[in-house]
């Protein structure tokens, strides 16, 4: 069976490939939706072609598979119609599949399965990395006004904490948010940003 | 509150889907609007087919054409409001524009005259120009496949006609892999401002009265909800009635500026919200007041004669086999009923007829209301051909000469 994969994300279309090549698929093909992908996607002739929802093209794929006379059979959207729960998980994933005319259900489902358990990873991978950018981002915010108090107020690092967590607690935010609060003050009453915008 | 998820796409014509949800007017009705921003049409689509969003904002002929099963699964969908009225354009590269002659304003006004230049710049060229349109059942398709033909230019033939979803167009158009493109604002503007293009027709200029865009809920989900639905056409219709007023222009391009909504300069969106259009980077500009309508002239309710024009295109492209059965399930997707039914009593007056014949009007004309006389714009077509849904066959007869 061959199987396109078109996805926007070059990193999540490994991915997926890497999962289809694990559970025994060898004609993987990769197919970024750009240029002229169409022409491409003809050429490879697939019986599945596992579509990225998130990609502006897919309305250009449609018309394709609607017109084009490359492909020797029809080939539609793969709904399964007795498990609409299916379909929906796979749009909430962000995958859709299209499959040649004739394919069994039985012989597709297990690849749309796979392909919106990678996808749903891949969305679980890039939210922590997400995550911890911004736990880290926050760190530094904390340690540039902590830096910022000892200096000023010649307070010890701890007690420059203690101040901070301190004013965080009695008005109800969070300790990165005081933080930022102070050193937006601290540029404003510097002069800093009237500099940063005259440069 | 009830909560209603809308998908929608980054277009100028979903004003007033941004603007109930910004402004207040959903609030006021007690419905929390999430929207759900789309890249594309089949996604739209599926999302509204398989439940993942109650309403959509959909191209009007894709409406249709989901409810005569033309577009992957079949589902019977109901639109009882009209998002838009007209809102598209034609644009061409410069040199595709510069074989078809004269100038641009006269261009933009005589859209027969240009069409039959285009005709006789095909004739000169050494390859089929390409055509990119944004979906093969969006107005704008059905719009430049009625305007080529006119000129005797075979759609299907002369040129080639393909697919691009348009934030796309004005890139397309500068790399040279497409010569011309239709699509909604603010697309054909972006193409003007880069100087990829030139706007070389204004679709009210091709019809002064064509449905563009419609809130499109499955129909069952619809008659479920009947309550939930009439709420919400009562808090769309006060936020067509802001938009659609000059002096709020400037601050609903403003919102839909916003990355959340079409993420373009203000600028560039005022141009189609206020008819005042620049059709080349050198600063040719007309100023059309049709070009948009959002609400007055009784902009968002389905006329059912409008469902059936987009099924007799359907049938004249072959799309669809022709048949009583897809004729009457067309024309049921333009639900009258429920919108005279959500907005009884309230300020909009309602039209007392379901069906009108399209492109008698030529210019501002008083029909019966519920109260009193509504005012209906002009309607023609820019041929002179006249749409009787009565007789959608010897319509189609007439077209095929």
């Amino acid at each position: 069976m061959r199987i396109a994969v078109v996805d926007e994300s070059d990193l999540r279309s490994a991915v997926v490939e890497e999962g289809l090549r694990e559970a025994g698929f060898r004609d993987i093909f990769r197919v970024p939706p750009r240029g002229a992908f169409v022409v491409e996607l003809e050429k490879l002739s697939p019986d599945v072609v596992i579509f990225d929802l998130g990609s502006p093209s897919r309305d250009t794929l449609e018309e394709m598979l609607a017109v084009s006379r490359a492909l020797a059979r029809p080939i539609a959207m793969f709904v399964d119609q007795s498990d609409e729960e299916m379909t929906a998980a796979a749009i909430d994933a962000g995958v859709s599949a299209y499959v040649v005319d004739g394919l069994r259900k039985d012989r597709v489902k297990p690849i749309l399965d796979l392909a919106v358990r990678r996808f749903n990873a891949f969305a679980g991978l890039q939210r922590e990395l997400q995550e911890a950018r911004t736990a880290l981002a926050e760190r530094r915010i904390i340690d540039k006004a902590k830096l910022y108090l000892m200096s000023t107020r010649k307070l010890t690092e701890a007690d420059a904490y203690a101040l901070l967590r301190g004013t965080a607690m009695r008005q109800g935010k969070r300790i990165a948010e005081i933080a930022q609060a102070l050193l937006t003050a601290a540029e404003l009453l510097e002069g800093k940003q009237k500099d940063e915008s005259s440069k | 509150m009830t909560p209603i998820r809308i998908a929608f796409l980054p277009l100028t014509d979903c004003a007033i889907l941004a603007a109930a949800k910004e402004l207040g007017f959903a609030d006021k009705h007690g419905l929390a609007l999430e929207l759900v921003r789309d890249v594309s049409w089949a996604t739209i689509r599926d999302r509204l087919v398989y439940r993942q969003v109650e309403c959509a904002h959909l191209l009007a002929p894709l409406a249709v054409a989901v409810t005569l099963g033309l577009s992957q699964a079949p589902a019977p969908l109901a639109a009882p409001f009209k998002l838009s009225l007209n809102g598209n354009a034609i644009a061409f590269s410069r040199s595709l524009a510069e074989a078809v002659g004269g100038t641009p304003g006269n261009r933009v006004r005589q859209p027969g005259r240009t069409a039959q230049r285009l005709a006789d710049a095909l004739r000169r060229l050494d390859r089929k120009p390409v055509l990119a349109v944004v979906h093969r059942f969006s107005s704008h398709a059905l719009m430049l496949r009625y305007w080529l033909s006119y000129a005797g230019i075979d759609p299907d033939e002369d040129v080639e006609l393909r697919v691009l979803p348009p934030p796309f167009m004005a890139t397309a158009l500068a790399a040279g892999e497409i010569d011309g493109f239709s699509a909604g604002e603010p697309w054909n503007s972006t193409a003007v401002e880069t100087g990829a293009g030139e706007i070389v027709a204004l679709g009210c200029r091709i019809w002064e009265s064509g449905p563009e865009k419609v809130l499109a809920m499955r129909e069952d989900w619809a008659e479920a909800n009947a309550e939930t639905v009439d709420r919400l056409l009562r808090a769309l219709d006060e936020a067509a009635s802001w938009c659609d007023s000059p002096e709020n222009h400037p601050k609903l391009a403003q919102l839909l500026s916003d990355e959340a909504y079409v993420g373009q300069p203000a600028e560039l969106i005022e141009r189609g919200l206020s008819g005042r259009i620049k059709l080349t980077s050198d600063g040719n500009e007309v100023e059309a007041d049709n070009f948009l309508l959002l609400h007055r002239r009784a902009a968002n309710f389905p006329w059912r004669s409008q469902a059936l024009w987009i099924y007799s295109q359907l049938v004249r492209w072959g799309f669809v086999e022709p048949s009583n059965q897809a004729q009457t399930a067309a024309s049921g997707v333009f639900r009258s009923d429920i919108y005279r039914r959500a907005l009884a009593g309230g300020r909009t007056p309602l039209p007392g007829a379901s069906l009108k014949v399209e492109g008698s009007l030529g210019a501002e004309h008083g029909v019966a209301s519920d109260k009193g006389t509504l005012t209906l714009g002009p309607d023609r077509f820019f041929d002179g051909l006249v749409f009787d849904p009565a007789h959608v066959g010897e319509y189609l007869t007439q077209l095929a000469r």
